[in-house]
């Protein structure tokens, strides 16, 4: 044996031990993501292309997914400009209640979405504490689109800012201290400056957003009332069409959230990539001014 | 060393006049006072070199300068106007590069001179040459910021600073992230370049024997809350050598000093 021989064997197991680590690993991954995901397709296409387009292209679940898309078109950017925002103040300036901020934003993470749902439901419904004064002006938001704008809202708002706040707090303030210096206005300072180097995980963080902002569920459950045509999503068009035991028809619509993940999963390993050589250069000119 | 009337003496006009600076950080741990009444002239062309331990302000006195920080009381006078915010004129080079690595060597040159109107991209680029030249990196100028040794990010990084044509170049611990062999280079470029473009420059280390080698005068912080404690003249001929021996007769006597104003700190902590 050589020596490199011996140093690989101290450092790691026999192998009949990875083998099996990895047959297992693999066996779990094919059972209980591979299975669905085939099984999904599948039942889509089990009555034929036919039937399959016929389910996506009927009115009712032609309009869940206009909802779905306008829902994802409003939730999105407003995240986006808050989670800039809300980044940008937490890493660049100290002030008090800082750490009430970070765990704030965290909330929806924690939460229910059921719950969420609710807490829509008590502010606006009919009953709810703004409810006479809404119905009093003709505004109607739960049980309607507004409603279902601002549970996703809701249950979307930590992804972007989380995905920019360990990166901009290694990235410090120095390169716009820079561009200060060199003549830029803040404007100019943000859009040359901060945008360029927050890039990647601005777009990390807009994917699993909108991902998450298409396929919420239950937080939407809660405040749409299910009016077909009028307040459903995809995914609740879905349910809809389960429960009615239009199987066929139900996969068909969900084949396409599924799809939506493939090309999210997709995206998202791609920026991923980038997003980890930008911290890396990141902490790595930082650790190198800690060694000095 | 020299006394305030020794100081006035001099006919060089003002190029900056820190008045009276004081400013306190509130921090999680309390109240740290960076800065005490500290007030410096520094005459136009003139290389002054801020020294003392890490912690003593002589960094935020250089951000003040920039308007990059604002005071608690006192104010910065440069040519004779209150400096209320950063500013072309007085660029500053920080000890890490601060580069765009999204831009190429020539971009991040390019940047302060793409803010500066009435220039057509022609002059431009050739301004930019022309510093990247001054600082030895003609040949690589489209070279990305990741594959440049800390030695190079640093020289774009003065070309940078160099490129809008500032008066004043305001160096925080420019070199000391650096080996001692690049460093020296950086020395001998750093005098050339001062001399040759006429720049007044204000640089912040913690090595005395740099200061003794760039300064026409050496400015000496003690910490907590920071204040000058005394100001030395380097009356030694240029371009000067950071190893020779009446160098290090200056840092000697610098070093004595800045360990007498230490003194009293340390025995407080000790008690």
């Amino acid at each position: 044996m050589t020596p490199q021989q011996i140093a690989e064997r101290a450092t790691t197991e026999p192998r009949w031990i990875r083998w099996t680590l990895i047959a297992l690993a693999l066996a779990f991954l094919a059972l209980f993501v591979g299975l669905p995901l085939a099984a999904v397709f599948v039942s889509a296409l089990s009555k034929g292309w036919a039937v399959y387009f016929a389910a996506i292209t009927e009115p009712v679940a032609w309009a869940a997914i206009k909802l779905t898309l306008l829902t994802a078109a409003i939730a999105v950017p407003l995240n986006l400009v808050f989670g800039v925002a809300a980044a940008w103040a937490i890493a660049k300036f100290e002030f008090r209640g800082k750490q009430v901020l970070i765990t704030l934003i965290d909330l929806p993470f924690s939460v229910s979405p059921v719950v969420s749902g609710l807490i829509y439901v008590l502010i606006f419904g009919l009953q709810g504490w703004l409810g006479p004064w809404l119905q009093d002006h003709d505004i109607t938001i739960i049980f309607a689109v507004p409603g279902i704008v601002l549970a996703t809202v809701f249950v979307t708002f930590p992804f972007v800012a989380r995905e920019l706040i360990p990166l901009m707090i290694a990235q410090g303030t120095e390169e716009e201290e820079a561009a200060l210096t060199l003549g830029a206005s803040g404007w100019q300072t943000f859009w040359r400056v901060t945008v360029p180097n927050i890039k990647w995980g601005l777009l990390y963080g807009v994917i699993l957003c909108n991902a998450r902002a298409m396929g919420e569920f239950g937080a939407v459950s809660v405040v749409s009332g299910h009016i077909r045509g009028l307040t459903n999503t995809m995914t609740l068009h879905v349910e809809i069409l389960y429960n009615e035991y239009q199987t066929a028809a139900a996969f068909a619509v969900a084949s396409l959230l599924t799809l939506l993940a493939l090309v999210t999963l997709a995206a998202k390993s791609a920026v991923e990539w980038r997003v980890r050589q930008q911290l890396k250069a990141a902490r790595h000119s930082h650790d190198e001014d800690l060694l000095t | 060393m020299t006394t305030v009337s020794e100081e006035l003496r001099n006919v060089a006009p003002e190029k900056l006049a820190v008045e009276g600076v004081s400013k306190t950080f509130r921090t999680q741990r309390g109240h740290v006072h960076a800065l005490d009444n500290v007030s410096l002239n520094v005459r136009e062309g003139e290389f002054v070199c801020l020294v003392g331990p890490s912690g003593c302000g002589k960094s935020t006195l250089l951000s003040i300068i920039a308007g990059l920080e604002s005071t608690d009381s006192g104010q910065v006078l440069a040519d004779g106007k209150p400096v209320t915010g950063p500013g072309r004129e007085r660029m500053v080079m920080f000890q890490e590069s601060a580069l765009f690595p999204w831009l190429d060597v020539l971009g991040n040159v390019l940047f302060g001179l793409k803010l500066k109107p009435n220039l057509t991209g022609k002059e431009r680029r050739e301004v930019a040459l022309f510093y990247l030249k001054l600082v030895g990196l003609e040949n690589f100028i489209h070279a990305n910021i990741h594959e440049l040794s800390g030695g190079m990010k640093q020289r774009v990084a003065l070309a940078r600073a160099l490129a809008p044509n500032p008066r004043v170049l305001l160096m925080d611990e420019p070199f000391a992230a650096l080996d001692a062999l690049t460093r020296e280079q950086l020395y001998g470029d750093i005098q050339r370049i001062w001399a040759e473009r006429k720049k007044t420059i204000i640089f912040v280390t913690h090595n005395v024997r740099e200061a003794v080698c760039l300064g026409d005068r050496v400015v000496l912080f003690s910490p907590h809350p920071g204040r000058i404690q005394e100001k030395f003249e380097i009356k030694l001929p240029r371009p000067r050598d950071i190893n020779s021996v009446d160098l290090a007769k200056y840092s000697t006597e610098i070093t004595r000093a800045l360990k007498r104003h230490l003194k009293p700190e340390t025995t407080e902590v000790a008690e």
